[in-house]
């Protein structure tokens, strides 16, 4: 493959085999290896595993992927070294790749747990369910350090394929189903824009590596820029649509509405990152001498999400909904960082990122124990008295979604502070005057959650729907992230100081 | 500063600040881990640590230096270093009774009232609020400051929402998102602050309020779109007209700890922004907004006691009584002068004392007789003298009356007014007579006269009930006789102000 690609770059008349340094690949090879080997052993063994093997398994994986990151970013971190590539520099290895790999191990590890108990309710079989956002995080991080643009494109697949199949996993429920295919469809058709993109790009500038991409612009002033905005822009629509940003985000009610609630959560906390993560290597880093061509469209679409999503989440009964339309809105806040095209937009964006991840994930295991047996009661009378029934979720659930409005003393007051400062160091005060006000208006959806849970007086004391369950698998996801929420809020040194740090850095040193 | 032998004298064993805030934290913690049936233990637990909290506060009081203008008992830790943010605490003589305030009406609201259910996350959520309340008025970075002026929306909210009365759902979601709308415009402000000042001065990253102070770099024409976006936020917690709205809702929905706390400190949170981060940080954007606020305020005057005179609920006319009083402290504050903004402090110790009175009288007659309408009462001093008395004294202070609290610092944010922005003081000299008429009017009709039914067999006062009245009372005369003991205090930060802002103004840009 990579092979072909060279040549077709003009790379030499013999096909030159790139070495490949595994070590460097370590995460991305340890989620793929351990995805396949689950795979096999799930089919070879079925039926005689334990359902809480494939959850366990999967966080076991991701933990082991984290643990070796830790050596790669002590390397690349090491200034006598820095950051390095992979494949003939289409992988790189530095610390942005890293910080995302991490987060989106995270993200699976939190996922999983939610699952395992979602699948035990539902009676669902299959270590798939995990192993599947094993795949999708190794195809998250293949986006995070791709620096050629048909790997990000096989990145994408990758985890958009896996991302499809785990939204119509719930295969007795129509609405899951319909979910599966309504995502396909449409992603489909946002992998073809993106694909046109690379290819217009390919036209404009003779080459997908965004090295040679970069140099080229650097080298040379196109008379006739046609062809290279046209796949800027495409390439746009493509990464829009993944992020659910305005215009592109039609799919996201439907689909996070008819997802199981686990697969939602990971929808919007790894997906959301791993597709931004596409966006700043691809815009910000490789695109950068033209920044000032594509940060106005940026910049639009950041205010139309802020906008549609705070005031579309506002009118929605259905709990999913709000918070699908909230994340359009969070998507809004994080094109704040990358509008700013700077090395702090960057940083802020990866924080926000972080935070939205804990956020979301926390969130969606609330819903996924609230949704009950078939996971249907997503509707605010789901949460009408929550807050008596069972006081800690409710407080969990309140604490979520005061931090996702920005209250402070949580992660998510930091985020937005970060990407406001972002914007505000860009001179983008219209982005950061729309971004707080719409910050009210989503404010006002949150409140309805938390008023229906606490305030709202059960109508009928007989409508007994049974005790909910918090199975230990959520209690965890619970747990990890209201920690998150909480101590990262008042002590974010730690992940401020890896965010500060992980700037994508475009080179090709093959690095042993 | 004249006298630089005290400069020493903050070596206290432990530093007062941080004890005020986080025993609260500690305390709330530790009641939301005791076990819920034990509603007496709960509340003692509370009691304690408000009390340890509160007499912090004192203790903070004894070891203050007067005749110092600067800033005391300062700590810095930095907390984001990259943003140039730090936990940069202090207090002067605008913050000091301020301060102690929140340590005397806390307790005194915890011990005051019985929630009557769930008094496990109320005495928790009470708790919460002290602590971000007491860290409002020690904050001296922008950002710490913003984050405790915001954290304390959480638990009002839940306060009001759970143990209020009638429309409190309404009445919480309007108090949160008129708040919330007014600070939000604020963040991007207080960043604007940190850029434009790092890009003027050439410095690092700050948002320190002193340092932003002392090293000018902002443009006028800059500073005057954050000063207005600050205003914003201050507005709408004083409240100013026309964003009081929400005020009258949350204060008669609120349970009566929660209006004490809402009338006695949190509407503190607004006036004191105005002083130590709008005339501060801003001196120029102050005097080119003074008049607006100006107008504002008198408005405020004006309009408060027109609406409190046509209430027929009791607790909603104090309610807009407080609209009246906090006009009179913008109009200090924006005269720009020091006797002006001598007098906006004084008074906001001072209504944070009788109003607070008050709503602590209303919720005793309330919970006797079940009703705050004005009509249905009558009579009541009769059957409930004590009470009638107490009654008696807090509304004169808050009249105004010479002698008591209410008067020193309405006379003193008037006669500043007088000298700096005079069409305006003669307006407000009005709102003076309309106080006495409204309140004079409302304690006839639900006092005098002939009782009947309920109000002939109603209850007098409680030991414990007299025991939570008196040192409001007790302070109500004291301040008002002998002012001194604040003014000492007050005074020479106010002068350091007001020679901060001439100076800053002076030297141009």
């Amino acid at each position: 493959m990579f092979a072909t690609l060279l040549q077709a770059t003009g790379a030499g008349d013999k096909l030159v085999t790139p070495e490949v340094p595994w070590s460097h690949l370590a995460p991305q090879l340890i989620l793929v290896v351990g995805a396949t080997v689950g795979v096999i052993a799930a089919a070879a063994l079925r039926g005689r595993l334990r359902r809480s093997v494939g959850a366990v398994g999967a966080a076991v994986v991701a933990g082991a992927a984290i643990v070796s990151i830790i050596p790669l970013w002590h390397r690349v971190s090491n200034p006598a070294q820095g950051p390095i590539s992979a494949v003939n520099g289409a992988i790189g290895v530095d610390r942005f790749s890293l910080f995302v790999t991490a987060l989106l191990c995270a993200a699976v590890i939190l996922a999983s747990f939610t699952a395992e108990a979602y699948l035990q309710r539902e009676g669902l079989d299959g270590p798939e369910f995990s192993l599947l956002l094993l795949l999708a995080a190794a195809g998250g991080s293949v986006m995070a350090g791709a620096n050629d643009l048909i790997v990000m494109f096989i990145g994408i697949e990758v985890l958009s394929l896996a991302v499809y199949v785990l939204a119509a996993m719930h295969a007795r429920r129509i609405s899951s189903q319909e979910s599966g295919l309504k995502y396909f469809l449409l992603g489909g058709f946002a992998s073809a824009f993106l694909l046109y993109g690379i290819a217009l790009t390919y036209g404009a500038t003779g080459t997908t590596s965004l090295l040679r991409v970069q140099s080229f612009l650097a080298e040379r002033v196109l008379t006739d820029d046609g062809l290279l905005l046209g796949g800027l822009a495409l390439m746009l629509v493509g990464f829009a649509f993944k992020v659910g940003a305005v215009p592109f985000h039609m799919w996201t009610p439907d689909v996070y509405q008819g997802a199981p609630s686990p697969v939602t959560g990971f929808m919007a906390a790894a997906v959301k990152t791993a597709a931004f993560a596409g966006m700043l290597r691809v815009f910000v880093v490789g695109f950068a001498s033209y920044a000032d061509l594509w940060r106005p469209v940026v910049g639009a679409l950041a205010i139309a999400s802020l906008v549609v999503g705070a005031v579309m989440s506002v009118v929605q009964t259905n709990v999913k909904r709000m918070l699908a339309y909230s994340s359009i809105a969070h998507a809004g806040f994080v094109l704040l960082g990358v509008d700013a095209a700077s090395a702090e937009g960057t940083a802020a964006s990866l924080f926000y990122l972080a935070a939205y991840t804990a956020m979301a994930l926390g969130t969606f295991a609330v819903v996924t124990v609230v949704g009950g047996s078939g996971d249907g009661a997503h509707t605010l009378d789901a949460y009408r008295g929550l807050g008596r029934r069972r006081p800690g979720l409710a407080l969990a659930m309140s604490l979520f979604l005061l931090a996702q409005a920005g209250t402070p003393v949580t992660i998510g007051f930091l985020a937005k502070l970060g990407v406001i400062r972002a914007a505000i160091d860009a001179d983008q005060w219209a982005l950061a005057i729309v971004a707080m006000l719409t910050a009210v208006i989503s404010t006002f959806m949150y409140l309805r959650i938390v008023v229906a849970m606490y305030f709202a007086e059960s109508e009928s004391e007989s409508d007994d729907r049974g005790e909910l369950r918090i199975p230990w698998g959520v209690g965890v996801t619970i747990g990890v992230a209201v920690i998150a929420t909480l101590v990262l809020g008042v002590v974010p040194g730690p992940l401020e100081h890896l965010s500060d740090d992980a700037l994508p850095v475009l080179v090709a040193v093959d690095g042993r | 500063m004249s006298a630089p032998v005290f400069a020493a004298a903050t070596a206290a064993p432990f530093n007062p600040l941080l004890v005020m805030i986080l025993v609260p934290l500690i305390g709330a913690a530790v009641v939301a881990l005791m076990p819920k049936a034990r509603a007496d233990l709960v509340r003692q637990v509370a009691v304690i640590f408000s009390l340890i909290s509160g007499a912090s506060s004192l203790y903070l009081l004894s070891e203050f230096v007067t005749k110092q203008g600067d800033f005391q008992f300062e700590l810095r830790h930095a907390w984001m270093k990259s943003f140039g943010i730090s936990w940069h605490f202090g207090v002067d003589g605008i913050s000091l009774f301020l301060l102690v305030l929140t340590g005397v009406l806390f307790p005194l609201a915890i011990v005051a009232v019985d929630p009557g259910h769930d008094h496990k996350p109320y005495y928790a959520w009470l708790l919460v609020l002290m602590a971000g309340s007491m860290g409002v008025f020690v904050a001296l970075d922008l950002v710490v400051f913003f984050l405790f002026f915001e954290i304390v929306l959480v638990p009002m909210y839940f306060l009001i929402g759970l143990w209020g009365h009638g429309d409190r759902i309404y009445a919480a979601t309007k108090f949160f998102l008129y708040t919330m709308f007014g600070s939000a415009l604020m963040l991007v402000g207080i960043v604007a602050t940190a850029y434009l000042h790092q890009r003027g001065t050439g410095g690092d990253w700050t948002f320190d309020v002193v340092e932003i102070a002392s090293k000018p770099g902002i443009s006028t024409g800059a500073s005057r779109w954050i000063f207005a976006s600050f205003a914003l936020a201050f507005a709408v917690k004083v409240p100013l007209f026309p964003l009081h709205t929400w005020l009258p809702d949350a204060h008669t929905e609120a349970p009566t700890a929660g209006s004490v706390i809402l009338a006695g400190v949190m509407l503190k949170l607004g006036t004191y922004g105005f002083v130590r981060f709008g005339l501060y940080l801003f001196p120029e954007a102050s005097r080119f907004f003074a008049p607006v606020l100006l107008t504002l305020g008198v408005i405020g005057i004006i309009w408060g006691a027109i609406c409190a005179t046509m209430q027929k609920d009791l607790k909603r006319l104090v309610a807009y009584s407080s609209v009246a009083h906090l006009g009179f402290i913008v109009l200090g504050t924006f005269s720009l002068t020091k006797e002006g903004i001598e007098g906006a402090v004084l008074q906001m110790v001072n209504h944070g004392i009788t109003t607070p009175a008050l709503f602590l009288l209303v919720g005793m007659i309330y919970e006797r007789r079940h009703t705050r309408n004005i009509d249905e009462l009558g009579g009541l001093q009769v059957s409930a003298p004590i009470l009638a008395g107490f009654f008696t004294l807090a509304m004169l202070a808050s009249v105004g009356l010479p002698g008591l609290n209410g008067f020193p610092g309405e006379f003193l944010a008037l006669a500043g007014a007088f000298k700096g922005a005079r069409w305006w003081a003669i307006v407000a000299a009005s709102g003076v007579i309309l106080a006495a008429l409204y309140l004079l009017w409302a304690y006839q009709r639900v006092f005098h006269g002939a009782a009947e039914g309920d109000n002939a067999t109603m209850r007098d006062l409680r030991l414990v009930e007299g025991l939570v009245l008196a040192p409001l009372c007790a302070l109500i005369i004291v301040l008002g006789v002998y002012p001194k003991v604040m003014l000492d205090r007050i005074e020479p930060s106010v002068t350091a102000l007001v020679e901060h802002m001439q100076h800053a103004e002076g030297g141009g840009r």
